[in-house]
């Protein structure tokens, strides 16, 4: 039933061009940052520094392409899950999923489900990308593992987090902002509060928790922090949801 | 034997401490067509909405062939097809796939899903529209959809929120058609503000108003209520009423601002013979004369004049 309901969110996504074109402009994007990186890394290995300070070409190039989609999720995830619910609610659609049966619960893991089917997509598109680099080097795939591990785990929290949001308004455009102005306080939020590195909100900040993933180091305490970020924020939304039954 | 499929018991809805619908209860047996009736405001749609789990009574609780909506909700709403005020439905989806995605949420098998789609699409008379966006559908047919999805799997229970709103008269008989058939393998409940069509389509009927059941019965006793045992006659060189009053089985006799006359005559008499041949005889010029049907509003106020005298 769950799978129905992601089913159904996957559809409406490709139903219009809005999926084509989303999926095409972002792969543009992180093809030529690709390139780029290719070109840039024969630039700038080229004698220039001491063998002892050269990376390899998966960190030089998987750093930037990485760096640019955490960045550029930062801003699609919000265009994406603003729909999810606040324009069922503006179309008068909810009852359809409420009169089925099929519990709030339900209703909500498909939704998220969708999104982050359609997201892993992309995910899996750029890890197909620097896998082809194979073809001439050798590629530290633990290294690509666990960026995209990372990503994936950030963009499903992301995704979470914009559910949340999309069930509190009839409005999606309110919901994409409130969803984008959130995430950004949330990944930037150590910035603010430097150098006490056991600070609260140190451990809140999404950022801390996925750089590990960038630099290549999977730790189970970062994967829980990411998981229980998605279980708070789809909790709140049946709750939302929930409420909605209950009050009117 | 009749199956109960609705039990509502004393259901109530509170918002903000005032009382939109309070203690209405009924039974629906299997076949029988249910029209609710109520002007604007009544409580009919919040009613509606408690039936089908879209929101939770304050008190009281609902149970749909025997499966409490409140304990179970998933079986009971697997019993109901449900087609709200607003049709919910998916306009970036042709009718064929929005169908197939009702069909897959209700629970059909995904073997019987063509079979189901197939088969709403008939009954509803949208076999021609298959490949359109609902997005381009006209008014008419967007409400057909919303009817199709609520009984595309062939649920126990129909639930219908104003459904012929916004058909044309064609559209609307139709429609019509089509819920007497359903009455008669399902149960359906439907709400309108339209006297005949309840009058043409269901068996039972319940007056709602300010959230209180005023009326809970069977169709003839409304129809009696809505003739109401009067003549309206127009005469061109009218007597005096006592003269009127003379023909056998004539009560009373009101002249109205129009004009003619409204006459009341006992029940079970039937003086029009009578009426019109005094009338000949008597040259009054009789140009009209027609049983006097009473509005819904006339209807309604009797009805809830009733319920507080009685």
């Amino acid at each position: 039933m769950i799978l129905n309901v992601a089913r159904k969110e996957l559809k409406s996504v490709f139903a219009s061009p809005m999926g084509w074109i989303i999926l095409a402009l972002l792969q543009f994007g992180f093809g030529t940052y690709f390139l780029n990186g290719v070109n840039e890394y024969f630039e700038v290995m080229s004698g220039a520094i001491r063998p002892a300070e050269r990376t390899g070409v998966t960190m030089f190039i998987g750093q930037s392409v990485f760096g640019l989609a955490s960045f550029v999720m930062l801003f699609s995830v919000p265009l994406l899950s603003m729909r999810l619910i606040s324009e069922e609610r503006r179309s008068n659609t909810l009852p359809f999923l409420f009169s089925a049966p099929l519990s709030l619960t339900e209703i909500v893991l498909g939704k998220f489900i969708g999104l982050v089917a359609f997201l892993s997509i992309l995910v899996a598109m750029i890890s197909v990308m620097l896998c082809t680099l194979n073809a001439w080097a050798d590629v530290d795939f633990g290294y690509i593992f666990s960026n995209v591990l990372g990503l994936w785990l950030l963009v499903a929290s992301f995704s979470a987090l914009g559910l949340y949001f999309s069930s509190l308004t009839a409005q999606p455009v309110v919901a994409a902002i409130i969803t984008f102005i959130a995430l950004f306080g949330l990944l930037i939020v150590d910035r603010f509060l430097t150098g006490d590195d056991a600070s609260l909100a140190n451990y809140l900040s999404l950022m801390h928790h996925f750089q590990p993933f960038a630099r290549g180091l999977i730790d189970t305490a970062d994967i829980t922090y990411f998981l229980l970020f998605i279980i708070t924020f789809l909790t709140l939304t049946v709750r939302r949801l929930d409420a909605d039954r209950l009050r009117g | 034997m009749t199956t109960l499929t609705v039990e509502a018991n004393n259901l109530t809805r509170i918002y903000g401490g005032r009382e939109a619908v309070s203690d209405v209860s009924f039974t629906l047996s299997k076949g029988e067509v249910l029209g609710f009736l109520g002007p604007n405001g009544a409580g009919k749609s919040t009613t509606m909405k408690m039936l089908t789990g879209n929101l939770a009574p304050s008190k009281g609780s609902v149970s749909i062939c025997g499966v409490d909506m409140m304990e179970n909700p998933k079986e009971a709403k697997a019993l109901i097809g449900y087609l709200p005020e607003t049709p919910p439905l998916y306009r970036e989806f042709t009718v064929d796939e929005f169908l197939a995605i009702a069909a897959r949420l209700h629970g059909v098998n995904a073997k019987h899903i063509k079979v189901a789609v197939q088969r709403a699409k008939e009954r509803c008379g949208l076999s021609e529209m298959s490949k359109r966006l609902i997005e381009n559908l006209s008014k008419g047919y967007q409400q057909r959809v919303g009817i199709a999805q609520a009984i595309i799997h062939n649920p126990m229970v129909v639930i219908l929120d104003e459904p012929t709103v916004g058909l044309d008269p064609i559209q609307i008989r139709d429609i019509r058609a089509l819920i007497k058939v359903l009455g008669g393998e399902h149960s359906v409940i439907l709400s309108t503000h339209i006297l005949p069509e309840v009058e043409m389509v269901c068996d039972h009927v319940q007056i709602i108003d300010k959230g209180k059941l005023v009326f809970n019965g069977s169709i003839d006793i409304l129809k009696q209520q809505r003739h109401g045992n009067k003549l309206l006659i127009g005469l061109t060189k009218p007597p005096a009423n006592d003269e009127l009053l003379k023909v056998p089985g004539v009560e009373a006799v009101e002249t109205l601002p129009n004009g003619l006359l409204s006459v009341r005559y006992a029940a079970g008499q039937a003086p029009a013979e009578a009426l019109v041949q005094a009338a000949v005889a008597k040259g009054w010029g009789l140009h009209q004369i027609s049983p006097d049907q009473t509005s819904l509003e006339d209807v309604f106020v009797q009805l809830t004049y009733q319920d507080v005298a009685a």
